[in-house]
């Protein structure tokens, strides 16, 4: 069934902003099929149908890219998409059992829905927080560090309608359907909600502070580089002698010298 | 001494408030988009290369030279496309930057596009990072109404639209070629090349694509110079980058150092590999660059010295797994994703990678041969340099490496008639966590 003129015409309205961003229109395909899947929660027969059209493509054109990439859903997930990242290193630090022990508590498969619409259970490829292993998402939002114990708690707060606060990400998960309109390019007002980094994020950057190990301080604080007609930076008019490559001395620990924590990006005045 | 640790890119990111533009300039940011403003074009481009700044993605190929490729005055617009699609296997450094400190991020992105006389300039960043998406759009947002992206930037006569775009699931588009295609709204198979980005990118125009930290360096490069950036690191792989440690190590985590250091000095900083245990393998970045062993912990983490050794350096994604791992189980699941990720476009990698899961389940439930092991270096002889892209060739890294270090591991297999190891002890929560012994039924050899 096609969409309502009210939906069309909402959905028009979106669209429209989404493909005057970009130089060629065509180039808005994937953030109006985001936007036809926060409509429906899926991307339908009728969603396709929709982006066909506005790009003067055939169905099967639009559905061909819809069938390749693995965020479109092509029939109504649950309002909670539930990733558990199976890929090698956070299976190994426990990924396969979350993901084994949450099939079991939710009765479902990989890619099947929860009786009660809730949850949609998927094994999701590496989502690039390895260093907070094991990883799940919901709704594509961070959960890190997790154990078989707060994956079942998880799941069973999202089905009880608890609230429910991502690790990395605002305070509050928002649905399927916000999710995918974000993505479209809409905002949800929550962007500067939660942690600016989590803690793994930061162990290096502590390390650095404690021992006061930074970057070396500019040679020239008037940089090299600033607007001298095309040259190139200037080499070796440094006050201060550029350190050695590296050291080398392997072992070592600490080493003398930049004691000082600057902020070493920015500028000196 | 250049000290161990040398946090620029990282450096604000424990402020509460790192992520906006106000947490930005106040740890110095926004201050090298003017500087560059003052600058010809072609002047940044040579400070970019005497930087040697090399392609923080995984290739490492010269930042600067790659912007000295484009044509100039050639009529057709110009594009700059910052690869944000995140997704290597163990490659975690683009996400907690973009969604620590997108605007340093964003402000490279405005000097590189004067740079190359783009007007416009691209985020690709993967769909399956909400925050970091909101993040993005959020500076963004910032930068435009404090004036440092729209028209006549800073007063300068300079125009640049900036365009946050979420991807939508597929490893592939990490790929530059793959990642433009995706961006004009097909699917994300990757191209032929030559014609290379630089004369025929986006829409067929002379296109940059660089990955999110090698964008990101830009601006304290501006800044500080070249020879601050080039006199860091090792002779011929300069500067600094992001190692993120990640697996059976006791503190992971982001650790930005100069090029060159090693796994050893790494280890030692995080806390070694985690209690009562001892290092198996890793990788140096990635699990399409070829698995090391602890034969390898002194190996500078520079391009060459890790090409030599065997390897890459790829993203400095150093996943670490100690002796409770099963090589076969690890090498068998990367396998799977390569499979599932492989865009079909290229025989050798379709029909490869699919076959290379069936020998390898075969070979993880004990009933493999030492027959099987040839079939899987045949397939992997077939695929390398066989297809479009590197996805291919990376497909092949874990298993040829896998092989080379831990045949007998595989062939244990066969003779206990399945994997001999127990995977509770691998886990975080499980037998091996907290300094507590290994399992006794862990038989690794290695």
């Amino acid at each position: 069934m096609p969409f309502s003129d009210d939906v069309r015409s909402r959905l028009d309205a979106d669209a429209a902003q989404i493909i005057g961003k970009y130089p060629r229109p065509r180039s808005a395909l994937l953030p109006l099929l985001h936007l036809v899947q926060s409509e429906e929660g899926f991307v339908s027969a009728d969603g396709i149908e929709y982006c066909a059209a506005k790009f003067g493509l055939t169905e099967a054109e639009v559905t061909a890219v819809v069938s390749f990439y693995t965020m479109y859903k092509r029939r109504p997930v649950g309002e909670y998409h539930v990733g558990v990242c199976t890929n090698t290193l956070c299976a190994v630090m426990g990924g396969d059992q979350i993901f084994a022990e949450l099939t079991e508590h939710l009765g479902i498969g990989n890619d099947e829905t929860t009786p009660d619409g809730k949850v949609i259970l998927e094994h999701i490829e590496c989502n690039a927080a390895c260093d907070y292993a094991p990883v799940m998402t919901v709704n594509w939002e961070f959960f890190d560090n997790m154990t078989p114990g707060s994956a079942r708690q998880l799941v069973d707060d999202l089905r009880a309608g608890n609230r429910v606060s991502p690790t990395r990400g605002p305070s509050r998960l928002c649905t399927w359907k916000q999710a995918s309109r974000i993505l479209a390019g809409f905002e949800d007002g929550q962007a500067t909600e939660g942690p600016a980094a989590g803690p793994a994020s930061l162990v290096g950057l502590s390390i650095a502070k404690e021992r006061g190990w930074a970057a070396p301080r500019p040679a020239s604080t008037s940089a090299s580089t600033s607007g001298n007609g095309g040259q190139p930076p200037e080499a070796g008019k440094s006050p201060r002698p550029r350190g050695p490559a590296r050291p080398r001395s392997s072992g070592q620990k600490s080493s003398p010298g930049a004691s000082e924590s600057s902020q070493p990006g920015e500028e000196s005045p | 001494m250049t000290d161990m640790l040398t946090p620029v890119l990282t450096a604000r990111w424990d402020q509460p408030d790192s992520f906006t533009l106000d947490g930005y300039k106040r740890g110095g940011g926004w201050q090298a988009l003017p500087k560059a403003l003052a600058m010809e074009p072609d002047a940044l481009i040579a400070a970019l290369k005497d930087a040697s700044l090399r392609g923080r993605g995984g290739a490492g190929f010269p930042t600067g030279v790659k912007w000295s490729f484009l044509p100039q005055g050639d009529g057709k617009p110009h594009y700059l496309v910052v690869n944000a699609d995140e997704s290597e296997p163990g490659t975690c450094k683009d996400v907690p930057l973009m969604m620590a400190d997108p605007h340093q991020l964003i402000e490279g992105a405005a000097i590189t596009a004067y740079a190359i006389r783009a007007r416009h300039a691209f985020i690709y960043v993967r769909g399956e990072v909400l925050h970091v998406v909101r993040r993005l759009r959020h500076a963004v947002q910032e930068a435009y109404a404090a004036g440092y992206l729209g028209t006549d930037i800073l007063g300068s006569g300079f125009d640049l639209e900036v365009i946050v775009h979420a991807g939508a699931g597929a490893y592939i588009c990490g790929e530059e070629s793959a990642l433009l295609t995706s961006l004009e709204g097909y699917r994300g198979l990757p191209r032929l090349r030559p014609p290379f980005p630089a004369i025929e990118g986006l829409y067929a125009c002379p296109t940059v694509i660089n990955n999110v930290e090698s964008i990101a360096s830009v601006p304290s490069i501006v800044a500080n110079g070249a020879d601050w950036f080039s006199g860091l690191g090792t002779e011929k792989s300069k500067g600094f980058g992001i190692f993120s440690l990640s697996g059976h190590v006791t503190t992971p985590g982001q650790y930005e150092a100069p090029l060159g250091i090693t796994l050893r000095e790494l280890l030692d900083l995080a806390g070694g590999v985690r209690a009562g245990h001892r290092l198996k393998f890793w990788t140096p970045g990635g699990s399409s660059t070829p698995l090391l062993t602890d034969a390898h912990l002194d190996v500078p983490l520079d391009f060459e010295s890790v090409a030599a050794a065997g390897s890459m350096l790829g993203t400095r994604a150093l996943q670490i797994f100690d002796e409770t791992t099963c090589v076969v189980r690890a090498v068998l699941r990367w396998t799977e994703f390569y499979e599932h990720e492989s865009c079909g476009k290229c025989t050798p990698c379709r029909e490869g990678t699919f076959w290379m899961v069936k020998v390898l389940e075969r070979l993880e439930h004990g009933h493999g041969t030492e027959e099987d092991l040839e079939k899987l270096l045949d397939i992997c002889d077939n695929i390398l340099g066989r297809a479009f892209c590197a996805l291919g060739d990376g497909a092949t890294s874990p298993i040829t490496s896998g092989i080379q270090y831990f045949r007998d591991e595989f062939m244990q297999h066969q003779k206990e008639g399945g994997c001999p190891f127990d995977q509770a002890a691998s886990t975080l929560f499980g037998g091996g966590a907290g300094g507590r012994p290994p399992e006794p039924a862990e038989r690794s050899e290695s």
